[in-house]
């Protein structure tokens, strides 16, 4: 084999690969749900690890970009689309979740309390912005949308941000785990920035 | 407090636990089941069954109706905030399992007549009551906790404040070898916790020794500690070792650490919000689901005179 069929086998097998690491947890979470491993409150349970992992797929999504930077291998960025679907579909869940689970669609109380808080407020912004992104992800859409694409899509780093605030703002003292994903999310968008990503891609062996 | 629907009514296996624990406490606890929510002992235990439930009337429906709510013991034990073991609230009870709360010795001084220590011994010297309350965490969850213990006004009483004194300061146990969150400085600890003289001495407000008629597990604060049930849960300080009446508001510890989020007043009220999250309405711990937060968690009646003319927004 020589080195291109290697690349591409690879992506394919990358590609599979996100899919079904992308659909373990939620099956998983289903599993614990429905054999009440959830501790005490499973519905705090369901919602918190739904929005742990729709942060997780979204500083994963920013990876592809570094990763092709650093090592030159573009077919990585095939990935970037289904890694941020799966970030959009997660928040979705996690807020249908908050919505359904937690408030009954009891639409007076959940409108009160969203304009009461202000982490319910930047995540709703967070969503917004994740739906634009995967509206703008349909081909048809991104081929009309050219270079105004690329752009719309730079809102990604709003939200990356507006969603670690989220998570530090759910909690009444400082934790360390929305602190990391912070501090991953900040090394992310440092190595998009053209000096650093020159610096990196110097890095390269070819 | 609103009628009793359906899925409020108390599970049998709930019910059965209560009339035992009433059976094994004997008349005194069977009288004071209706805590200060009753100006009268009830002559029989009460009951709330299915085919009973009634729209509640005065005092002693509230009383059925919060037995009727009860969270289970497991939960009350299993599922809370005590910082000095863990920040996990599920996590506390293993790590409180050999918390050693024997001896125990309770100073109580500064701006009193008669300053003196209490052992455990003369804390349950004082006549044990059950309350049943209502708890409402800052976090937007709900309890409703059968507490053991007695108005911290005697305790006050015995020792005599002076006219000075109008504030009352309470410091838990200081201890990081026994409470290893003690070592992370979440907090400025000793834990510090304060009430206006009037609110300590309110009737409402209790030193509490056990929970549903056993003594208190080392998690939910042994041997002793406050609850105050219309203030934001942790306002009630656990494992006490030192009150002390003074002449200026104290600086409690969350006030220290974030003075524009919790206030000294900390009461219970669903129309201001914390500066980050909405306490409109809070999740029901143990029944599951939520309900909407009321005005100083339900006890209004007993104690708005309390606060009459203040600005509960600027006094949060």
């Amino acid at each position: 084999m020589n080195e291109r069929s290697v690349r591409i086998l690879s992506a394919r097998w990358l590609k599979v690969l996100t899919h079904v690491g992308a659909l373990t947890p939620l099956a998983a979470l289903a599993w614990m749900f429905w054999q009440d491993q959830l501790g005490p409150i499973p519905v705090k349970a369901v919602i918190r690890l739904l929005g742990r992992y729709a942060l997780a797929f979204l500083l994963l999504s920013l990876v592809p970009t570094v990763v092709r930077t650093v090592t030159g291998f573009g077919k990585i960025m095939r990935l970037r689309r289904p890694l941020g679907l799966y970030a959009f579909l997660y928040a979705t869940l996690h807020v249908l979740a908050f919505a359904g689970l937690d408030f009954g669609f009891r639409v007076g109380l959940i409108v009160k309390t969203i304009l009461q808080s202000r982490r319910e407020i930047v995540g709703l912004v967070a969503l917004g912005i994740l739906a634009l992104l995967a509206l703008t992800s349909i081909r048809s859409l991104m081929r009309e949308l050219g270079k105004t694409w690329k752009t719309v899509h730079r809102l990604v780093y709003a939200a990356g941000v507006l969603v670690v605030f989220h998570a530090i703002w759910n909690y009444k003292e400082w934790r360390v785990w929305p602190a990391v994903a912070g501090g991953v999310l900040g090394m992310l968008l440092v190595a998009r920035v053209p000096a650093v990503a020159a610096f990196l891609r110097s890095w390269r062996q070819d | 407090m609103g009628k009793i629907d359906p899925s409020e009514i108390t599970p049998e296996y709930l019910y059965l636990n209560r009339r035992e624990l009433i059976a094994g406490m004997g008349a005194l606890a069977a009288a004071s089941l209706l805590g200060a929510c009753a100006p009268e002992p009830a002559e029989t235990a009460p009951t709330a069954t299915a085919t009973e439930s009634t729209p509640p009337l005065g005092p002693t429906a509230m009383a059925e109706q919060l037995e009727s709510e009860l969270t289970p013991f497991e939960d009350v034990a299993n599922y809370n905030n005590f910082y000095e073991f863990t920040l996990s609230k599920t996590g506390v009870a293993e790590l409180a399992e050999d918390f050693e709360t024997s001896p125990w010795e309770v100073e109580v001084g500064g701006l009193v007549s008669t300053p003196r220590t209490f052992n455990l011994d003369d804390v349950m010297a004082f006549q044990q009551e059950e309350r049943i309350y209502r708890m409402r965490c800052v976090e937007a969850w709900s309890m409703v906790i059968p507490w053991r213990g007695f108005p911290l006004s005697r305790l006050l009483e015995a020792v005599e404040p002076t006219s000075e004194a109008r504030f009352v300061r309470f410091e838990t146990l200081y201890d990081p070898e026994q409470m290893p969150g003690q070592n992370r400085a979440v907090l400025d600890w000793p834990y510090v916790e304060g009430l206006r003289l009037d609110e300590a001495m309110h009737d409402l407000t209790i030193l509490a020794t056990g929970l549903y008629g056993k003594d208190l597990p080392p998690q939910n604060g042994a041997p002793i500690r406050l609850v105050v049930p219309w203030k934001y849960g942790f306002k009630s300080i656990k494992s006490i070792v030192k009150i002390e009446l003074v002449a200026e508001m104290p600086t409690t510890s969350w006030m220290a650490a974030s003075p524009n989020e919790y206030g000294f007043y900390a009461n219970v009220n669903p129309n201001v919000p914390h500066p980050r999250w909405s306490q409109a309405t809070e999740r029901v711990i143990g029944k599951g689901g939520r309900r909407e937060t009321e005005l100083f968690n339900g006890y209004e009646e007993e104690v708005a005179h309390l606060y009459a003319g203040m600005d509960l927004e600027e006094n949060f």
